[in-house]
This record gives structure tokens, sequence and C-alpha cells, in this order.
């Protein structure tokens, strides 16, 4: 958006002023719409097409008709988040909205010249902790791909070594203009920490073993997109998922869209009372028990799996004495191909990356014909660009509600 | 109330469990001390009884009288046998003199004031520079001393010289004493001094990087947990010391259910031991880490009708260390109060700054800001019907008292006259800003609460009346 000069901008639909409203976005030509005409088109389209938008893509519309077979559709549209924090209490609807327009992104993002404008205007952080290059990319590339204004910060020491509170961070970005911030943290709960203290929206880019919800999201997209629908589906996650923040959501996730969960690794290596954990806590919106089962043996486990999820093995939890050795884990646990022959035929095999290559996994099963581990980095940036831009409506709706 | 005035507090309901009294009675308070008190109906008494004016003819002072509403409760001042006042180091988390005025605000009187401060109270310097900031503050403050040099867990303290310079128990409260031989040899040292032995049980190997209960909740928040057998263990090991040493040991802030057995059993066994619990053990569980607030407090507000608000995710005031636990250890501490075999129940007291709490989870300080929210959230049991009022105040009363061998805690005559007076059905918010303490951390910040301290008077002064603290706030606000 131009601030240059002293040009008065209204917005071309109701004639506000830049003043009169807390953003006006810019189109082509001259043309400016502001935060309320937004939400008030959006409800419009909302009310005129009341089942869900039409998809291109025939693996939309099959998922679409599996799941609700069993889901109760509602027809009112699904929250639009302002922050995505965790997976836990997405409903199934919510998971399917977001899926679907990812599908509509991933089409976008095979025409390269193509880019979208919803978040022209916005300043977009990648507030990142942690080290990590594939998820900060995944990000800056969703980012811009939506017309953002990407900034990437990079902190390599925590916030309290470095002196500053992440509060005190978090309030010169948003004083600097930041309107969404993509969190990383080694912390379990920075991101909540970020949407305490900010006014715009929160996307939480992996927090410590706590969640990573886009991962879990485009893992899901990712399976769907080759088994039509995990409902029903025998989805085994293997390794470390004690301190697997990929695992925590996307049990969540998995669970809502109806798989069943087979968690596997030493039992050192599995979160205490995960039983109780996900008995307790049906899926919302549809009230659904979560399928949930933890299995150390790993033939059981994926004896009939649907698709395996590895999981990145570091190398400290044989430091700190969880494993009596790397080799150990990698004979019992390492997927192989004759452990992937316990698997259905054509079962995936996926990894949130990246790899140890000849410890939790051989390389030519993470090469080879079941694995899907590429397609995930290319449908992390769809999956990503979709929460983003719900993100974004919610700020809009945000905005609209809070005018006078 | 001057020195040569006689003080008359009428009309309230006294409870003193030191001497099983609980009814509408009077006190009579003369030169700091506790003259006289009678409950009427009890062999003819009634407030003009012939025994108050002959007290009151004994002595040529002026008389006062105070006549308090029939629904207000007066007691002996609380005793806390755990508090950390963080005074020298630490004073932006708390003076002496201010974690003073909140005891007071919070109805105790007698405070004993944990040694992990900067530098730790490992010396007789030390414990005397306490003592002396102590001097007329609004509480008692009765220091507890290092059993360990700096609380490094290697050498002991001068136990002796600490004792004699009024040390009333000895603890490295914060962490464990993680060398079994060094607990021995403080067991063995300590018993002739007369002191008891305060354990902060945690097995540190055991519980490691822990922030909170092993369990669902820290599964689903990706939170390390530690697990109640991390207390338990070291329980059980410093039982089997005692049995060696026949010293006495008091096991500092209980949060488990299998911590009570073991204490249960020991005393059934006739070991030397004492225990406490905290408010926010009997109270709390996990569920609080989650914002989910579910539990004893939560359960007790909602049969009331005043079902709490969610909190949130990762609140830090939720921190504290033993952690919060289940359902169950609730169950279970509150068993022990009621059946004798947790001793005390103590606030383990743990300001803060606000820096140390307003970060990541795993970053924060452990401790919750507690004496000024002690009575009323405990009140909700008692409302409840899960614990009686008379058992309520002994457990912080006459109950600490007597494990400890303190002088405090009874209206008995001859008693210093540490009083207080509380309404219990008045209702007020928690609001941190408000406190007198320093450290605004607490997780029962905004939550509704009914029973208020009124009054508190300290050798028969007034160090806290709430009545002047309305106005005050009144006037400062114009």
């Amino acid at each position: 958006m131009t601030r240059a000069g002293k040009v008065a901008y209204q917005c071309s639909f109701c004639g506000k002023t830049q003043e009169q409203t807390k953003r006006l976005i810019a189109g082509p030509n001259g043309v400016y719409i502001c935060a309320e005409c937004v939400a008030l088109c959006r409800e419009i389209i909302e009310q005129e097409t009341p089942p869900p938008v039409p998809v291109p893509g025939q693996w939309t519309a099959k998922t679409n008709n599996s799941v609700s077979t069993s889901a109760p559709l509602t027809s009112a549209a699904p929250t639009r988040r302002q922050h995505v924090l965790d997976l836990d209490d997405w409903t199934p609807d919510e998971l399917r909205a977001v899926l679907r327009r990812a599908a509509d992104m991933r089409e976008m993002l095979s025409q390269p010249e193509v880019r979208l404008r919803t978040l022209q205007g916005r300043v977009l952080v990648n507030l990142f902790y942690e080290n990590s290059t594939r998820t900060r990319i995944s990000f800056e590339v969703a980012g811009k791909k939506l017309g953002a204004d990407v900034v990437n910060v990079t902190a390599s020491a925590s916030s309290v070594t470095k002196g500053e509170s992440l509060r005190d961070t978090v309030e010169t970005l948003q004083a600097l203009g930041a309107q969404i911030v993509v969190a990383r943290s080694s912390q379990s709960g920075a991101p909540d920490l970020i949407a305490r203290a900010i006014r715009g929206g929160v996307v939480n880019a992996g927090d410590g073993w706590h969640a990573h919800p886009t991962q879990a999201l485009l893992d899901l997209f990712t399976l769907e997109r080759h088994l039509e629908t995990v409902a029903g589906k025998r989805i085994v996650i293997l390794g470390d998922i004690l301190h697997s923040r990929v695992a925590r959501s996307n049990i969540w996730s998995l669970t809502a869209a109806r798989a069943e969960v087979v968690l596997c690794g030493p039992r050192t290596l599995l979160p205490p009372a995960a039983d109780e954990l996900y008995a307790a806590r049906p899926v919302p919106g549809t009230g659904a028990a979560r399928r949930v089962m933890v299995e150390p043996d790993c033939t059981r486990a994926l004896t009939n799996a649907d698709a395996i999820m590895v999981l990145r093995l570091q190398r400290e939890r044989q430091q700190a004495g969880l494993l009596p050795s790397l080799r150990e884990y990698s004979r019992r646990y390492g997927l192989n191909e004759a452990r992937l022959k316990l698997a259905k035929p054509g079962a995936l095999v996926l990894h949130p990356g990246p790899m140890n290559e000849g410890l939790e996994i051989a390389s030519s099963v993470a090469h080879g014909s079941a694995s899907v581990i590429e397609e995930q980095v290319t449908n992390g940036v769809a999956v990503r660009m979709a929460v983003l831009e719900m993100v974004a409506e919610a700020l809009a709706v945000e905005t609209a509600g809070t005018k006078e | 109330m001057t020195q040569r005035e006689q003080l008359v507090l009428t009309g309230a309901r006294l409870v003193d469990p030191s001497q099983h009294i609980d009814g509408q009675g009077w006190l009579l308070v003369r030169e700091g001390r506790v003259v006289a008190l009678g409950v009427v109906g009890v062999d003819g008494n009634d407030v003009d009884s012939h025994e108050l004016k002959a007290h009151l003819a004994a002595s040529d002072a002026p008389v006062r009288t105070v006549e308090l509403p029939s629904t207000w409760v007066l007691a002996p001042g609380f005793v806390d046998l755990h508090a950390h006042l963080r005074e020298p180091g630490f004073e932006g988390k708390e003076t002496i003199a201010s974690g003073a005025r909140a005891a007071a605000r919070g109805g105790f009187t007698t405070i004993c004031c944990m040694p992990n401060t900067n530098p730790v109270i490992d010396s007789r310097a030390t414990l005397d520079f306490v003592l002396a900031r102590a001097k007329g503050a609004s509480a008692r403050v009765r220091p507890i001393a290092a059993i360990s040099k700096g609380e490094d867990g290697r050498e002991l303290s001068e136990m002796a010289e600490l004792a004699e310079a009024g040390a009333v128990a000895l603890s490295d409260d914060g962490r464990p004493v993680h060398s079994s031989r060094l607990m021995r040899l403080a067991l063995e040292y300590a018993a002739p001094l007369g002191l008891p032995v305060v354990e902060h049980c945690q097995d540190e190997d055991l519980v490691g990087g822990g922030v909170m209960h092993e369990g669902a909740v820290a599964t689903m928040l990706g939170l390390r947990g530690w697990p109640a057998a991390g207390e338990d263990v070291m329980l059980a090991r410093d039982l089997a010391l005692v049995r060696l040493t026949g010293a006495h040991y008091h096991a500092a802030h209980l949060s488990t259910s299998g911590a009570v057995e073991l204490i249960r059993a020991a005393k059934a066994e006739g070991l030397p031991v004492t225990a406490e619990v905290t408010p926010h053990h009997l109270l709390l569980t996990d569920s609080w880490v989650a914002g989910e607030r579910t539990g004893p407090l939560a359960s007790a507000l909602a049969a009331e009708g005043t079902a709490l608000a969610p909190g949130w995710r990762y609140d830090t005031a939720t921190k504290v260390n033993p952690p919060l636990r289940t359902e169950t250890d609730c169950a279970a501490l509150l068993a022990g109060v009621l059946d004798g075999t947790i001793d005390a129940i103590a606030t383990d007291h743990a300001p803060h700054t606000l820096v140390d709490k307003d970060c990541e989870y795993g970053d924060a300080a452990f401790g919750i800001s507690g004496l000024e929210t002690a009575l009323a959230s405990l009140l909700t049991l008692e409302r409840a019907g899960r614990l009686p009022l008379g058992t309520l105040i002994a457990a912080l009363t006459v109950r600490p008292a007597l494990a400890w061998g303190l002088a405090a805690g009874t209206l008995l005559p001859g008693a210093d006259a540490d009083i207080i007076i509380f309404d219990p059905g008045e209702e007020w918010i928690v609001d941190p800003a408000r406190f007198a303490s320093h450290g605004r951390n607490t997780p029962l910040a905004g939550v509704s609460l009914r029973g208020r301290v009124r009054m508190t008077l300290l050798g028969g002064a007034v160090v806290y009346d709430a009545t002047h603290e309305s106005q005050e706030t009144l006037e400062s606000a114009h």
C-alpha cells in the first residue's frame, strides 16, 4: 500500500478514506477496497453460495463426499481462525475447508506466473527462534505468492539469553507493522504467548514438542491426495513421538479425519498417558472418539498399515540415555524394505524431514516408489498459502468488526 | 490500640482449635497479650459475663470494646511454615517488609522464611540481617536456615550457631538434599538442636528438566513432565534415614497421593515426621496449565453457581514446584489434612517479578504468590462441606505451631495477641495489582472468591485493617 504524499486514498466501494478504516487494500489501476467492504463482499458471496465452493480436481470432490457421509455437514461456514496454534480444537469441517483451498493453491502453483493479492500490503514476519530452512522458506514462498511483504527474523539465541523477552520482540514487530507472525520456537507455547501479545494473527511453525499444525495439515493433504480419504485408514507414526510436535499435531488432525493412528516406537520415546489424553478428547464438532493405539512392537504396528510417517530421530536421544544405541534403534525401528512389506501394498511413506537416511529410514525406502516425501514439500507451500489466507480473512473480519 | 488500653473484641464467632473453642464470644487483650476469652452459652457465659467484668476491673486501663458482626470469625493469627521472602538478594521479587504486609493481609502473623536468598541464610551474619530487617514488620518472621552451606548440598551449615541465633528449622528448600549421606548427617547433627530438617522431596535425577506434572496434559502441551514418583522416591529414602537417625523430619509441600501414603505409614510406625501441603496443591490440578481449570476449587465454585472462566494455555502463573497434579492427588492430600497425616497447610509463598513470569512456560520461574489468597481459596472447600472450618483453622494455626514447637497459633490466655478477624462471606475478585506482596504471580487472578481478612492484630496492635485499606484506595483514586 502506498503511503507517500498527501493523496487521500478512498475505498472505491463505500468512499471511506484511509483514516476511516483500519485497512485499505489497493487493487490495480487506482482501485481500493476497505476492510469493511471486503467483509461485506464475503458475506454476500457466502449467502449466495450455500454449498461449499466448487473446486476443480476430482480429489477434493471425493474427499468431500466420503467424509460427509458420516460427519454431519453444517451449513455454517467454518470459523476463520486468526491464530493457528494447534489442531486439537479443529473440527473436520475446518480441516476440510483448508485442504480444499490448499488444492486450489496447488493448482495455482503449477502456473508459476500466477500470484494472489490476498496478503498484498500486509507484513508477514517469519519469527524463527530455531533453525529451520525448509519450513521458513516454505512460509516465505507461500507469503510471497499471496503478495505479502515477507520479513525474516532469525534469532539463534533464545529470547531470554538475548536479554529481550519474547513479548518485547513481538511488541516491536507490531510497532513495525507486522500483521501476521509465523513463529518457530524451541519452547512449547511460545506462539500462544505471541498470540496474546499481538493484535494480528499468529501461525505456529513449530513450537517445542507441542505442535506443528501446518506440517500436519500438509501431511493430511498429501495422504488424502493418494488415499482419497484417510477415514478408516491405518496410519502408523513411527519413531520418537515423545519429542515430536509433528506427531502431536498429526494425531489431532488424522483422528479428526477418522483415521486410525498407531503410535510406534520404543517405550522411552512414547509420550506418557497418550491413551488417557486422546480418550478424553473427542473430535470437536462431531464428538467422535479419536482412535489412537500405542504399539511399541514394530512388526505388529506396521502390519496392514496404509501409510507410515517416519519421524526424525535426534542423535541427542541416545546421549540422553533414552536409547541403548542408534544401531539398536535402526535395527528395531528403522523403516527398511522388509518392514515396509508388512504394510498394505501401495502403502505410503512420509517423513517431515530432514531425514537421517540409514538411521530411521533406509535410503531405498526414502527414495522408493512408496515415498511421497518430496511431494510433501510442494504441498507444504500450498497448504501454508491456504492457512495464511484464512488468517488474513479472519483479520479482515476482525478489523471490520472492531470499527465503529 | 495503645499499650495502656484494654481491648474487648466481642460478637464474632471465636474459633481456636488449640482450646477446642468454636462459638460466639468475647476476647480481652491487654498489653499485647490475650488475657481471657469466653464463649456465649457455655457455662452461662454471655458478652456481659461476670468473668469479663472481673477481668476488666482488675486493671485501671481504659477499655475499648469493638463489636463485631456475628458472621465474622475471630481466630488465632495463621502460622505459615513455608514462605519465600527473597531478602536479601532478590528484593525485586519481595522484601521482608512487603512479604510481612502480604502476610498480615492474608491473615498470617507468623511466617517462617526459607533460606534460598542471596546470600543463602547459612551463616549467623545473614540470619541476623534477616532478623534485623524483620523488626517492626507486620508479621513475626521466623527464619529457616540452610542445611548445607550455600544450599549446594555438600557441607553442613553451622547449624548449632544458627539454632542459637534463632533459626526455627533447617532446609535447602528449592532443591532436595541429593546426597543420602548428607541427609543422614543433617538429621543426626540437627536432632539434639531440636530443629526439624525440612526436605523439598524431589529426585532431581528422575525429575530432570520437568516443568509440570507428567501426564496427559503435559503430553498434550508438549511440556516436559516430571512424574509423581520423583517425589515419592525421595520421601521414601528420607524416611529410611529418619528410621536410622530418629531425628525430626518435615516434608515440605506434599503434592502426590503416594507421599501422603508414605507419611501416613511413617506416622503409624511412630517416626518423628511432620508434613505440610499448600492451598494450591489441595485445590488446583495440572489442567490449569492448559487453561482448563478443573479440580476441587473449580468444582466447589461451580457448585455455588460461579463457574470459572477458562484460563489460557501455558499460563506461567501455574508453574510451580512441585507441580500441580491430578484430582486424585488433590483428594489424597485433603484426606491427609482431615485425618491428621498432614500437619499444616503452608503457602510456599513464592513471589516473582513480572519478567520472571512473562515469558515462555519453559523459561518461567517456579512459584505462586500465595499469602493473600490462601484463606479465601481454602474456604471454598469449607463451603463445599469438604473441610470443616475448625480443621482448616487448626491446619493454619495450632497444628503447624505444634509441629515445629513455635509459640504461636493459639488464643490461650497469656499468649501473644496475634489475632485475625475475617468475614467468611465477603466476596472479592483476586486482583494481583492490589497485593501487598511484590509478587503478583497467581493463577487465581480475576477469580471471584469469598472470605476476606478484615483485621489482623500482631501483639495486640493492628497491622492490617481492611476498612482503612478500602478508604486509602478510594482516596488514592481521587
